[in-house]
């Protein structure tokens, strides 16, 4: 008998032979054996995986990544004007002479290197946690693969108040650059913090974040993810809400050949809310993936998803977006929306929402629509004197400002509409 | 000003003719109204001057001043000084009201080689025009036309064109959906712009807009062409006897 080739076999094995499991304390060490059981078990995505349907995981998965030049240096970091503790990351590697000393009141904040070399940590108790959780009920191996091999990330446990946010900066400098951070974020009841990322990071990043929210915790997470375009970018970002903690989480994308953000949500206490936004933007062989699993657990929460894409030249944007309500989880109030806007025929947008309701008194709603850009608009714009590819860019900015409200600081949503405005411009 | 000779334009769509021959020439400082029964083109007529798509210009020529308006880009006829008011003025959600006005203004200025206008001259400019439409700092920070109830809309027309200053004003059925008091601060809007170097073609259903916005001239359109012309008694003769007998004339 002649064994048929596996392709989800041969894709994992080839991709864990070119690894090897980092060294640290026991804690650390257990909890990276254990997801790498997890990879074993489930294997890396392939094409023919239902949740993998829309976007070919291919170049996610490869034993090396496709090189991706980076972009020259000939902009504004992102939130540059914002004054926050800067932690900068070269290629997936933390540079500490070019990032603040790891110090702000109001919270503990340590690099993963060295939380991992400990034998006991607050970390232990979230670290892989959430992802595992998250393995069910769909596979989410390339975030256990992360939580095997990632060896660098910002460990942070919020107790106070916090002055200013904490900034994440990314820089991609090497065309071959493989990056694997592990972000951990504990906020302890009525604490906060604003957590920014930026840049690109790598030629190929996979990005993982848990968030473990206490009562009445809040995270405000705002990123974007750089303007360099043959990176491939999967993220995931876990997060688990109980009483009347509030997350929200928005993403800004301009270019790359391949983005898989996905954003799992637990609200697991009463009355939490959850808001997940984003807004891409891209051209030609630009594909982008927003992946969104909120499970409504306890009475009373609200959770809404607003996600935009613009696309045209043939560009590719998907969006696979779930409520799941459970029994009990009543009074729950589920928003969701995806829409594209195509910039011309070639281009397309494949979106499947879903809800599961399993309890009798919800409010919950998704809308999903890809449309051209409005013929009469553009004539209004351009009758009073407006350039038509100027009138396109003010209403493209128009259809990806509906998005960019989702963030709830104002300044913060200025500066990426701002951006946004001058790639746009300079696009052209 | 505005000079038309013998347009013929048919809808691209199924070549059916809409214009047939239409001549038309309003001189700067002049109000010409334009009116006639359903379906005769007078929409038509404001949007292929505007530049809209969707038609065919299959002869004859529309002069702005020495500009040959046939051949320009919408914009460029906007920046040339032609502006319509439109019936239905368009909602943009997400672009501030603000925002459209001076990027509008400044587009224009820009392809006129002038100066774009700064940010705090732009908001003396827009505040003053505004407070004499009753168009309140609210309507001004909303997006363009969203929620603004009929009035508001047309208002808001009347205050871009305030902006803009364009010399040759079209106002498409402007005096649509107003009532009493919004049809006067519109018509207050109009002629507190006239002036010996602007004009204005002022196509309307009905001669109550005229009693505010008094014509030079006055005319009859019907089946793509202008059928006769008058002075503001021609208005009066419409209201009070319909277009039967001047259709009947004309034929």
């Amino acid at each position: 008998m002649i064994a048929r080739p596996n392709p989800r076999l041969q894709a994992t094995t080839s991709r864990l032979e070119g690894l090897t499991l980092p060294e640290g304390g026991s804690w650390a060490r257990a909890a990276r054996s254990a997801a790498l059981a997890r990879v074993e078990g489930m294997g890396l995505p392939v094409r023919r995986d239902e949740y993998w349907r829309f976007t070919d995981p291919q170049g996610l998965v490869t034993p090396e990544p496709m090189p991706a030049a980076p972009l020259p240096e000939e902009e504004a970091p992102a939130f540059a004007e914002v004054e926050a503790l800067r932690l900068v990351f070269v290629d997936g590697r933390f540079d500490p002479q070019a990032s603040d000393p790891l110090d702000l009141d109001g919270l503990e904040i340590e690099r993963l290197a060295d939380v991992a070399d400990r034998d006991i940590h607050w970390a232990q108790g979230l670290y892989g946690v959430l992802e595992s959780e998250g393995q069910n009920p769909v596979l989410r191996p390339l975030a256990a693969l992360n939580s095997a091999f990632a060896t660098d990330g910002i460990v942070i446990h919020v107790t106070g108040a916090v002055s200013r946010p904490v900034h994440l900066v990314y820089r991609h400098e090497a065309a071959d650059s493989d990056a694997m951070l592990h972000h951990l974020v504990r906020v302890d009841a009525g604490a906060s913090l604003t957590l920014l990322e930026s840049g690109p990071a790598a030629a190929r990043f996979n990005s993982v974040v848990e968030v473990d929210l206490a009562e009445g915790a809040r995270l405000h997470h705002v990123r974007t993810q750089g303007r360099d375009h043959d990176r491939r970018t999967a993220t995931h970002i876990f997060a688990r809400l109980a009483d009347e903690a509030d997350f929200r989480s928005f993403t800004l994308t301009f270019n790359g050949v391949l983005t898989r953000n996905e954003a799992v949500v637990w609200l697991n206490g009463d009355r939490a809310v959850a808001h997940l936004a984003g807004a891409a933007v891209g051209d030609g062989d630009f594909h982008h993936d927003d992946t969104v699993f909120v499970t409504h657990a306890a009475e009373s929460c609200e959770s809404r998803q607003v996600f935009k894409k613009v696309l045209r030249n043939g560009a590719t944007g998907v969006f696979q977006g779930k409520i799941l309500v459970r029994a009990g989880a009543q009074k729950t109030d589920g928003y969701q929306l995806s829409q594209a806007l195509l910039l011309d025929e070639r281009s397309q947008f494949l979106a499947k929402p879903e809800l599961e309701i399993y309890a009798d008194d919800v409010k919950c709603s998704h809308g999903s629509t890809a449309g051209a850009i409005d013929e009469t608009a553009l004539f209004y714009l351009r009758s009073r004197g407006v350039p038509e590819s100027d009138a396109k860019d003010l209403l493209t900015l128009a259809f990806l400002r509906e998005a960019l409200q989702e963030i709830p600081d104002a300044r913060l949503a200025e500066d990426l509409a701002g951006r946004l405005e001058g790639w746009l411009a300079r696009r052209r | 000003m505005l000079d038309i000779r013998n347009l013929h334009v048919e809808l691209e769509e199924d070549a059916k003719p809409i214009l047939k021959g239409l001549d038309l020439s309003v001189g700067a400082g002049q109000v010409h109204a334009i009116m006639g029964p359903n379906g005769s083109g007078k929409s038509t007529l404001s949007y292929v001057l505007a530049g809209r798509d969707g038609y065919t210009m299959t002869e004859g020529t529309a002069h702005l001043g020495d500009i040959d308006l046939l051949a320009l880009e919408p914009e460029e006829r906007a920046a040339a000084g032609l502006f319509l008011a439109f019936q239905y003025p368009v909602e943009i959600p997400g672009v501030g009201n603000m925002t459209f006005l001076r990027t509008a203004l400044n587009a224009q200025r820009k392809a006129r080689g002038q100066e774009e206008v700064s940010s705090a001259d732009f908001l003396k400019l827009v505040r003053a025009k505004a407070s004499s439409l009753k168009i309140d700092a609210d309507m001004l920070k909303r997006p363009v036309n969203v929620g603004f109830s009929g009035g508001e809309k047309k208002r808001n027309e009347i205050l871009q064109m305030a902006v803009l200053e364009p010399r040759m004003c079209i106002l498409d059925e402007t005096d649509s959906g107003l009532d009493v008091d919004a049809m006067r601060l519109v018509s207050e809007g109009v002629n507190a712009l006239r002036d010996e170097g602007r004009a204005f073609l002022v196509i309307t259903h009905y001669q109550r807009l005229l009693d505010h916005i008094t014509p030079d001239v006055v005319h009859i359109m019907a089946n793509g062409r202008i059928i006769r012309t008058g002075g503001p008694e021609l208005a009066r003769e419409v209201e009070t006897n319909g277009y039967a007998d001047i259709l009947a004339e004309a034929q």
